[in-house]
């Protein structure tokens, strides 16, 4: 096909070929899925994997750990909101980290998934971190006594939300795509580093009220063997949905894109 | 770079506004928070430092969007972007012009502010230092965000969202130092924490400002 290899024509093409449209060779591996196409092709295939394992997932992990697992000596049956607060709260964090990944990819190699992919990512985000707030707060209530506290870990979840929020209505304020991308992920890589660096200034600031680390990977002080498998059960179901949404709506951004170049080259003609 | 400063010192002065208007709106929130919560100058005195410091933020962040807002639309932001000198730099200038018209005059009022709050009397040299300090984090800070949002038409209402959360940790410290220093406390730990994140955030923000601007200017 005689086209100019300049960025924005190849970007173009790319983004307004159709599914038909014969893939060139490309590179293979994981970098060939910087193709739209590709990508379109790859998550159309595993997604219903995905739906369907998470959802199993979860049900499985939610059923066991709400009806199946003993109530807690002293927190009664409470305890069973860990099974909603730790996953959400893991993944909260987790996302803020992939859109990180996802703003570098884009930042040093220019591949337009990535940063549909982190844009894409951010709502989910918001959504894992409100439930993580949410629930935390049903939580403390009985337990606290309190809905809500200066804790040093909700006031980094909250600063974190806020994070997310300024993101987010950044890539909402800017019209040119590239340049959405550009800043937001200029963003993120700023907002990374104020957001370590809130979450230690408020250690400073305040001594909390909520517990260490239910999990982690020295056993020692990790949750007792009942509550455990089931809340890895609900865990990996949240990471599956997560991947499995973020898929799904990075395929929506590529679509709207694509619709877009479709439309300008409509009214170029 | 000299003539740079000098020229953004002479603007904000003489267009009116900037240098005046962040120690006004600084004196109204000292004036309003009374009444707020009420007379009761033992309650003043306990929350004044916060309530200054927060001012001195809001205040802050108010000026922030006439930082590059005016020179973005008569185009002298593409004119400083083909100069010799290094964007990082100009930005960097542009913040220091920032705090001279804006933080330093807050600093200096400061302690006169304290006094209408009945800050308690040992608090008021670390209320003046804390906010000597924290003040030209706020600016840089202020400058990347301006940065971000200057080719976003009304864009000050989304600026303030992307940077009041980077604004914690120095308002953290900050107040942090101004309370110990108004109960009369050990102050080193927060004051230290307080310098390495200007100093910090001096040498890195210029970057990440520079970094977004010119992606507006593309």
């Amino acid at each position: 096909m005689p086209i100019e290899r300049t960025r924005a024509t190849a970007y173009i093409w790319l983004m307004s070929m159709t599914d038909e449209t014969p893939i060139p060779k490309r590179p293979s591996g994981f970098w060939s899925y910087a193709n739209p196409v590709k990508f379109l092709a790859f998550s159309a295939r595993v997604l219903p994997v995905l739906w369907w394992l998470s959802g199993i997932c979860l049900i499985v992990g939610l059923v066991w750990g709400f009806f199946f697992t003993p109530d807690d000596f002293r927190q009664g049956s409470t305890v069973k909101i860990i099974y909603l607060h730790v996953p959400s709260a893991l993944m909260a964090i987790n996302a803020w980290f992939m859109m990180l990944v996802a703003s570098l990819i884009w930042i040093v190699r220019r591949h337009h998934v990535s940063a549909l992919a982190a844009k894409a990512a951010a709502p989910v985000g918001v959504v894992m971190t409100l439930m993580a707030l949410f629930t935390g707060a049903v939580w403390g209530q009985p337990m606290w006594g309190t809905w809500w506290a200066w804790d040093p870990r909700l006031t980094s979840f909250l600063i974190l939300f806020l994070f997310y929020l300024g993101y987010i209505a950044l890539w909402e304020a800017i019209e040119d795509p590239d340049t959405a991308a550009d800043l937001t992920s200029v963003l993120c890589l700023v907002g990374s580093v104020f957001a370590v660096l809130s979450r230690y200034a408020v250690n400073f600031w305040n001594q909390g009220l909520h517990q260490g680390a239910s999990l982690s990977l020295d056993k020692e002080e990790n949750v007792a063997d009942v509550f455990y498998v089931p809340l890895l059960v609900c865990i990996a179901g949240f990471v599956l949905i997560f991947i499995a949404l973020v898929l799904y709506r990075t395929g929506t951004e590529i679509r709207l894109r694509r619709t877009r170049a479709l439309l300008a080259r409509e009214t170029r003609a | 770079m000299k003539a740079l400063l000098r020229r953004d010192l002479i603007l904000a002065i003489r267009a009116g506004g900037g240098f005046g208007l962040g120690l006004a709106f600084f004196l109204i929130v000292t004036v309003l928070v009374p009444f707020g919560v009420g007379p009761q100058s033992e309650l003043l005195s306990r929350i004044a430092p916060g309530i200054l410091w927060l001012g001195a933020l809001l205040a802050c962040l108010l000026s922030l969007d006439r930082l590059l807002a005016l020179d973005w639309e008569d185009g002298t932001l593409d004119l400083l972007a083909t100069s010799p000198l290094p964007l990082e730099a100009a930005l960097s200038i542009k913040a220091l012009a920032h705090w001279i018209t804006t933080g330093l005059p807050l600093v200096l009022a400061a302690p006169l502010f304290g006094v209408l709050l009945s800050l308690p009397g040992p608090g008021y040299l670390w209320l003046v230092i804390s906010l000597a300090l924290g003040t030209p984090a706020l600016s840089v800070i202020g400058t990347f965000g301006a940065a971000l949002t200057v080719g976003v038409k009304r864009g000050g209402l989304l600026m303030s969202l992307l940077v009041l959360p980077l604004y914690v940790p120095t308002l953290i410290f900050g107040a942090e130092v101004a309370r110990r220093g108004a109960d009369g406390l050990q102050t080193t730990t927060p004051l230290l924490m307080l310098a390495g994140i200007t100093a910090g955030v001096i040498a890195i923000m210029p970057f990440a400002s520079a970094a977004a601007l010119r992606v507006n200017l593309r």
